[in-house]
């Protein structure tokens, strides 16, 4: 029988959970012996081989791009589960939600104090994904079905949700494993 | 700081001496005199009456009719009620704004007049209106909009505007206000022939207790649509603690949709002013406020005068109609734009001179209610009833109505009906012949009690006018076939998240929240379980709010939806594969038009 | 010790308390939490946060406010309150921008405890992300960060009645009232102090001292490891 697989992915995350996922050490040993990893930054795997039981997602959308790899992620996975805290509730990317994105891209690119950018332009090229108006949650843009907080969340409140949703059992984290910080 | 605002303030606190508890009014005279109340300003009063000036900022950010910033000499205030919207409110705002070359919200650049829009001025039965200062204007038209412009801008002050006189007191020097009444039936209790004195000379031949034992025997409840029992108020008052007691009657009719207290106080101010001394009478207070909606600031002086006359035939005063050791005296206290302070205990906060906020309940008003006395709050019609009971024995009144609604009940109507106005009928009436007799028989659907009551649909106009079926303050607003209900079910959400005074977090944030969502439906973007959603945070926001406000606030979704659900069903989606609330095109717009570019992965 | 002359019922075990104590008073005596962000120990009772609604014969009421009676029935944690308490502090989580990730109140913060002790992974309602919110950093030892105010009036209660200063009121209404120093513009322009009990009250991060952010390691802080409320049920007999 084939293993079950589990993608991943980091949208307007930094990577810090995914690191916190590596943080779970030697136990990745007994993890490949459960489940094959699909699309993740773990294997380099671009783009998705088939169908997913779980779907891990740090960060949230910020642009166009992130979108589009999210419903890709909604599409292909069983369980979506968002993972730390940009994904939940936009992290702080999302810092830029209370400023207009006008005002964002003059600052980064035009007028901050540590701008050096003789051409007076903000970065254009059609291969740049296009901004959203707002960073969004995961939950936002498509269904989640777990959340687990945390920046990042830790490696063993990863470990255990893991091994709970491949054992078809409840989550049941403890109380020091539910943290926002 | 100029001394000429030195000047100003100091006398208009000294005129009010310096009564920290008069804030209301002291900000209000500023407003009026000087068109804000600046930074200056709140240092000047709070200095003046001693109290800090964060205090006196709470109170001018809170009502809606003072501002900081600076206001032409001349406010228009266009009445943006849901009625309102269906009987011309966009062709005269647009009208107003063309004319003025001004947005709402906006002053014009000379300085001489400010165009707002303002929730339910009480004429929903002559829509739309617009109040001009403390002038009111009805039934307007487009082309009587800029004639108003014209006029004010020939510098003709508001009240000598061209109008045509309503009827009745409408016409009194007084009042001179272009208001009609509309009493489309004058029933036996508050629209009777009336013999001033009568009541309070029966009143005062009996023992107080026996007054109170009369309201109630006559089983009279109050009239504002909570429907307590007034006599057991009473008792609580009369029964509590306190050398110094207040009857207050609630003159802030908000509710939008009702506008029979204004006719009451057009037509009845002598049955009310009976009705407040009896009160004191029985409760053993000395002073009584009619807390007046600043609305209804153009009946003011006409108010002041009957209260005089009152005075002058020993009605108040001292030794009340002889009456050896009674006395009593009412004044007015105006509001200032706050739906929240027809809330008893808001409005109570109102009269101290503070914030509109409810209290906390325990104490009760009866116990611990204005300035920390003893008060009985009791709506218009409720305290016209009591001087009607008295005059006529309370076995005459509980002979009107049904068994547990006692007496008359004055209907506001206004809407999509023949007959709009103020109707008197005896409780017990169904909704189906209220309508006949509104000439509104092909109503799609009726707001029963304001926004906070209940939509009701024509499966249900055989439903009676009672306290125990559909208990109303008496507002009816009418909807025929060809109007988009959950339109009207929006605006009443704006209504409320606009009213809020913000104290406790459910009607605070829950209200933005149930109507965004129900936004997010009627543009299509909902799914079967938003409506589960509506439900759930519309019964928290119902069970956890602080006050009657918070309470029946999301009544507008909660009962639109039980009554009309198809409505939801009809727009609602199933299966849909990601979030319908997030539109990417929306998410998308701003940076396409700053890059200049289409989106490489959602095609338009 | 005060004499018990009023028996009730909380969740059926019985509850003695003292005339015209609070029920939330005579609960945390008898060990039993109920939850709550406005309240505060010597502060007068406000009743804005609703979190602590319970259900006395039959109404809800915030315990907070509502005085003991004898005989009454209190329920507290039945699955509809605990339903209701939970959509309050969604309700909070989502009206403000609360970035617990950077926040120095973080694991100290009694609202987030409140989440964590609710097992709350995300609010059920979006963000709101308001943009007018500001911060108040004038005074040298003292800022205000309004994104994460709760408007519970802690502040406004603990400096009138305890600093007698008034520093703090509430202006505007609705979604947009907000909490004001008594000053034309900036808190340095009022008297406050950093030693000012109004100061210590605020249960989020929206007033802080400057100076001493992040001083206690995560691990060490108030909630990392006891859920809030953990201390009033060990007073449980």
């Amino acid at each position: 029988m084939a293993k079950p697989k589990i993608a991943t992915t980091s949208l307007a995350g930094c990577f810090g959970c995914h690191m916190s996922i590596l943080d779970i050490d030697e136990r990745i040993l007994q993890l490949v012996e459960l489940i094959d990893f699909d699309k993740s930054p773990i294997n380099d795997i671009k783009e998705f081989t088939g169908e997913c039981l779980v779907g891990i997602v740090e960060g949230g959308c910020a642009n166009e791009e992130n979108v589009r790899v999210l419903q890709d992620f909604r599409k292909h996975c069983k369980i979506l589960v968002s993972l730390g805290d940009c994904a939940i509730n936009g992290g702080l990317p999302a810092m830029r939600n209370t400023i207009s994105l006008k005002e964002c891209l003059d600052e980064a690119y035009l007028n901050g104090p540590s701008v050096h950018n003789p051409s007076g332009r903000i970065p254009n090229d059609p291969e740049i994904p296009l901004l959203l108006d707002k960073v969004y949650p995961c939950h936002e843009v498509v269904k989640v079905d777990y959340y687990l907080p945390g920046c990042p969340p830790t490696a063993d409140t990863i470990w255990q949700t893991l091994v709970a949703l491949l054992s078809d059992k409840p989550i049941d984290l403890p109380y020091e494993l539910v943290k926002y910080d | 700081m100029s001394d000429n605002l030195e000047t100003v303030v100091k006398t208009i606190c000294t005129g009010f001496e310096n009564d920290k508890t008069r804030m209301i009014d002291i900000v209000r005279e500023l407003q009026e005199c000087l068109g804000h109340v600046s930074d200056d300003a709140m240092d000047l009063i709070a200095e003046q009456v001693g109290t800090h000036r964060v205090e006196v900022e709470s109170v001018v950010s809170f009502y809606a009719f003072f501002s900081k910033e600076q206001k032409g000499k001349i406010t228009i205030r266009l009445c943006d009620d849901i009625i309102d919207r269906m009987f011309g409110f966009e062709r005269i705002k647009q009208a107003f704004s063309d004319t003025l070359g001004i947005s709402v919200g906006e002053t014009t650049p000379d300085g001489l007049i400010t165009l707002e829009v303002t929730p339910c001025i009480g004429m929903c039965d002559q829509a739309p209106a617009v109040m001009i200062n403390d002038e009111i204007f009805t039934e307007l038209s487009g082309d009587a909009a800029v004639e108003i412009v014209e006029q004010l801008r020939a510098g003709i002050p508001p009240e000598r505007l061209r109008r045509r006189l309503g009827d009745g007191n409408n016409s009194n020097p007084l009042v001179s206000a272009a208001v009609s009444n509309n009493i489309r039936k004058f029933g036996e209790v508050i629209f009777a022939p009336l013999e001033c004195g009568n009541a309070l000379r029966k009143a005062l031949s009996m023992s107080p207790n026996e007054v109170v034992r009369a309201v109630k025997t006559a089983r009279l409840r109050g009239r504002g649509g909570a429907g307590f029992p007034t006599g057991m108020k009473w008792d609580f008052t009369r029964a509590a603690e306190g050398e110094r007691k207040f009857v207050i009657c609630n003159a802030d009719e908000g509710e939008p949709g009702t506008f029979k207290d204004r006719v009451i106080l057009t037509e009845r101010p002598e049955l009310l002013i009976e009705g407040m001394v009896i009160a004191g009478y029985a409760i053993g207070a000395q002073e009584g406020v009619i807390y007046l909606r600043g609305e209804y600031a153009y009946l003011r002086p006409f108010l002041e005068d009957t209260l005089q006359k009152a005075r002058n035939m020993g009605m108040l005063g001292n030794d009340v109609m002889g009456h050896n050791g009674f006395n009593f005296d009412i004044r007015i206290q105006m509001g200032a734009g706050a739906y929240i302070c027809g809330e008893e205990t808001a409005l109570i906060s109102s009269c101290e001179g503070l914030r509109g906020d409810p209290k906390n309940r325990p104490p009760f008003p009866a116990q611990k209610g204005y300035l920390d006395c003893p008060t009985s709050v009791n709506n218009v019609e409720t305290l016209c009833c009591v001087a009607r009971i008295i005059d006529q024995g309370a076995g005459w009144f509980s002979q009107i109505g049904s068994k547990g609604s006692t007496g008359t009940k004055l209907l506001s109507i206004g809407g999509d009906i023949r007959r709009p106005g103020v109707y008197e009928v005896p409780f017990g009436m169904t909704m189906h012949d209220v309508l006949e007799m509104a000439g509104g028989t092909g109503a799609a659907a009726v707001q029963v009690g304001g926004p906070s009551g209940e939509l009701i649909g024509p499966d249900m106009y055989d439903r009676i006018i009672c306290y125990d079926d559909l208990a109303t303050g008496g507002a009816l607003m009418v909807f025929g076939p060809e109007r988009n209900l959950l339109e009207v079910v929006e605006y009443f959400m704006d209504f409320f998240i606009e009213e809020s005074c913000g104290y406790c977090t459910p009607c605070r944030v829950g209200n933005v929240l149930l109507k965004q969502r129900l936004v997010d439906i009627i543009h299509g973007q909902g799914e079967p379980s938003d409506l589960t959603y509506l439900e759930e945070l519309g019964a928290s926001v119902k069970a956890t709010s602080r006050c009657g406000l918070g309470q029946t606030s999301p009544n507008p979704i909660l009962s639109s939806l039980k009554n009309f659900r198809p409505l939801y069903q009809a727009l609602v989606k199933e299966g849909q594969q990601f979030q319908p609330t997030f539109n990417i095109q929306n998410a998308l717009s701003t940076a396409k038009d700053i890059a200049g570019r289409p989106s490489m992965h959602f095609a338009e | 010790m005060s004499e018990h002359t009023i028996t009730f019922e909380i969740d059926g075990v019985e509850v003695r308390a003292s005339h015209g104590q609070t029920v939330m008073v005579a609960a945390d005596v008898a060990g039993i939490y109920i939850p709550r962000l406005c309240a505060f120990d010597g502060l007068p009772p406000y009743g804005s946060c609703r979190v602590c609604t319970v259900k006395i014969n039959g109404r809800f009421q915030s315990a907070c406010t509502q005085p003991v009676a004898e005989g009454i029935i209190v329920e507290n944690e039945t699955e509809e309150l605990l339903e209701f308490r939970r959509n309050i502090i969604d309700m909070l989580f989502v009206e403000g921008n609360h970035f617990c990730m950077f926040c120095e109140k973080s694991g100290n913060c009694e609202l987030q405890a409140l989440a964590y002790r609710f097992g709350i992974a995300a609010p059920k309602y979006p963000y709101m992300f308001p943009a007018d919110r500001n911060v108040d950093a004038s005074h040298k030892d003292i800022f205000i960060d309004h994104n994460r105010c709760i408007l519970c009036a802690r502040c406004v209660r603990a400096s009138r009645d305890l600093d007698g200063k008034n520093v703090f009121q509430f202006v505007g209404r609705g979604p947009g009232k907000r909490i004001a120093v008594n000053a034309q513009a900036k808190l340095v322009d009022t008297n406050i102090d950093v030693s000012d009990k109004a100061v210590e009250v605020c249960p989020v991060g929206a007033i802080l001292k400057k100076h001493v952010g992040f001083t206690i390691p995560i691990g060490q802080r108030k909630y990392d490891h006891e859920p809030i409320g953990a201390d009033i049920e060990a007073n449980k007999q």
